[in-house]
């Protein structure tokens, strides 16, 4: 009996995973594609955090661009240079003082904010670096996110966060709206922002209630002095 | 082509390559002339009808041409087998692999111990410097002569690094990528230092004669205290304590425990006994002197003298951007992987950035990976295949020239 109802939770933590990897997979394409429409042809491009180098080779290959990525997984840059995407291990935390001022296009960093260990100082080196820069991040404001605290009274887990408190390697939470005044304290512009919801659809509500309702966040800034 | 039983790899043999006799004599960087020279090599795989899948192994220090595959009658294979062969990270069903033994070695290849024609005599020291860049062009030299004009990669750990990049800043047309493993642009000061130390204890032995100890039965103890000062260094402090906890030679030695009262000097509380012991009580002063033994008896200590110091030489910044390596580098037209160790304190990660980020602000396609490793700089050439270096390592070689055209 015991063993049945074991391999009952077995199978719909194996759904809820694929489910959530799913979902995790359309929200990278989007936002891939997304980025893909705002770069330009040729522009020199640093990504940060670059995983496997998707958005990288995606990029290479429809804008022929001069990409470097960054991350610091052994797996994922074997992965970049099975692609043929020119990728440095290295810990974005600690690597970017020698990236000279305006050095590339845009420096982007998607869905790496929320792991990294001083994202200020990060932030600010992206903006240094890049005309501009391009980042996204999942929204902890989200409303089930809201509601699982409020209701639950434990860290609450989507398919975009879905660890524990304990084992995430998303170390800081932040929302849309600390992003914005992050961004309106360190005289960083925001040029566009795009509030993606389920499967990483575009929201249609106006972006007042992103806060709320946005799952992930993806916004093209740029230092003030650099406009 | 018969293989040796059990053996994956056919038996490879060494073959030879003369040029520069008089009065074509090979120009060196000093200005010297040498010649005839003689380069050993091996190759393994076929070379395709237009020569275009052809790959050169650069070898470290003390090194040979032998990578992969069995010598008629030995059981062990070649120093890179791991890497090179039918199905391996150097696949040799695709590539043509080349890997010659280095100018002023004494493995095949004209060095000090070689036979100079005008005396009749070896060399010794009256063999010229020869530098890294010299190795490099007369590789260039084996290569004419085969017919091969492109490299799909130029390939080296330690000083095989340092040749793979010389390749590209001297001959920026024919290598099509590099990889250097474990390596740098310019030794820093502390490996010059050991370098020194190195060959003053050559230099030191009475038995080295000058380097005239040739055709005289000499265990040229100066060559074997080198060799352990170089293995201390290709260590790392962790993976040193790992292998000998600070171990006894002696099983049955303790040094806290065990009373030995039948020692003639008891220590005065009777309780330990300590040896006067000075050669090689501790296990790890074993393997060193072990290590010592087995090298004088298969490398040449003049060669030790003039490969360690070519590598001293060597700076590619000051050779060819006036000092700046951000300078060079605006010369190569090879597309590059950089591979470190982190607990390597020979060639550290940091040297090899240095030549990422030089290559990296000219808009060159650099990559680099940094392995993580408690072997030191000895981890690129790890023999178990199951090592977690090792399968890194491999796979990083495959997925890079997998996307590097024949």
């Amino acid at each position: 009996m015991s063993e049945k109802i074991k391999v009952e939770v077995k199978t719909i933590d194996a759904e809820r995973l694929k489910k959530n990897h799913m979902n995790r997979q359309a929200y990278e394409d989007r936002i891939n594609e997304e980025i893909s429409a705002i770069i330009e042809d040729k522009a020199r491009v640093l990504d940060l955090g670059c995983g496997n180098g998707d958005l990288l080779k995606m990029l290479m290959d429809r804008k022929d661009i001069y990409g470097l990525g960054i991350d610091i997984s052994t797996e994922a840059v074997l992965n970049c240079v099975k692609k043929g995407v020119s990728v440095i291990q290295e810990d974005i935390d600690e690597g970017l003082l020698q990236y000279k001022d305006k050095s590339y296009d845009y420096v982007i960093m998607t869905e790496t904010m929320q792991a990294v260990q001083r994202p200020d100082s990060v932030l600010q080196h992206i903006v240094r670096i890049g005309s501009k820069a391009i980042v996204s991040f999942p929204n902890f404001a989200h409303y089930s996110i809201r509601f699982g605290l409020f209701f639950k009274g434990v860290m609450p887990k989507t398919s975009k966060l879905p660890y524990e408190w304990y084992n995430t390697p998303n170390i800081r939470h932040l929302t849309v709206k600390d992003f914005k005044e992050f961004c309106a304290k360190h005289d960083i512009k925001i040029l566009k922002e795009i509030y993606l919801v389920k499967n990483g659809k575009r929201m249609r509500r106006k972006s007042m209630f992103a806060n709320f309702f946005a799952e992930d966040a993806l916004f093209i800034i740029q230092k003030k002095q650099y406009i | 082509m018969e293989k040796p039983p059990g053996n994956p790899q056919p038996v490879v043999k060494p073959q030879f390559f003369t040029f520069g006799g008089p009065p074509n004599e090979f120009i060196l960087e000093s200005g010297q002339k040498i010649g005839p020279v003689t380069i050993a090599y091996e190759t393994y795989g076929e070379l395709n009808k237009d020569k275009t899948n052809a790959i050169l192994i650069l070898h470290a220090l003390s090194g040979d041409a032998h990578v992969a595959g069995y010598h008629e009658g030995d059981n062990k294979p070649g120093w890179w087998d791991l890497m090179v062969g039918p199905g391996k990270a150097m696949d040799t069903n695709k590539y043509f692999v080349l890997c010659s033994n280095v100018l002023g070695s004494c493995y095949g290849s004209t060095g000090p111990s070689s036979v100079n024609p005008k005396t009749g005599k070896p060399y010794g020291l009256s063999f010229p410097v020869v530098t890294i860049s010299d190795m490099v062009k007369a590789q260039k030299a084996l290569l004419d002569s085969i017919g091969i004009s492109q490299l799909v990669t130029v390939i080296g750990g330690s000083m095989g690094g340092m040749q793979a990049i010389e390749w590209t800043l001297q001959f920026p047309d024919v290598p099509k990528s590099a990889i250097v493993i474990a390596s740098c642009a310019a030794l820093s000061d502390q490996e010059i230092a050991f370098d020194t130390v190195g060959r003053n204890a050559i230099k030191a032995d009475t038995e080295w004669e000058n380097g005239e100890y040739y055709g005289r039965d000499k265990k040229l103890k100066g060559l074997a205290i080198a060799r352990m000062i170089g293995h201390i260094t290709y260590l790392s402090e962790e993976g040193m304590a790992e292998k000998f906890k600070r171990r006894l030679q002696s099983g049955e030695k303790n040094l806290s425990y065990k009373i030995r009262y039948e020692k003639e000097v008891p220590c005065t509380t009777g309780s330990t006994v300590f040896d006067k012991d000075f050669e090689r009580e501790f296990a790890v002063e074993s393997y060193l002197a072990y290590q010592g033994e087995k090298f004088v008896k298969r490398f040449d200590a003049n060669s030790y003298l003039y490969i360690t110091k070519a590598m001293d030489y060597y700076d590619a910044a000051a050779k060819w951007g006036g000092g700046s390596l951000k300078q060079a580098m605006k010369r190569t037209k090879a597309e590059f992987l950089l591979i470190s160790f982190t607990s390597d304190m020979l060639f550290s990660p940091d040297q090899s950035k240095a030549i990422v980020e030089a290559l990296r602000v000219n808009n060159k396609d650099v990559s680099y990976i940094e392995i993580d490793s408690k072997h030191g700089h000895d981890a690129f050439l790890l023999e178990k295949k199951t090592m977690n270096e090792n399968k890194i390592l491999s796979q990083a070689i495959k997925n890079f020239l997998l996307h590097s055209r024949v």
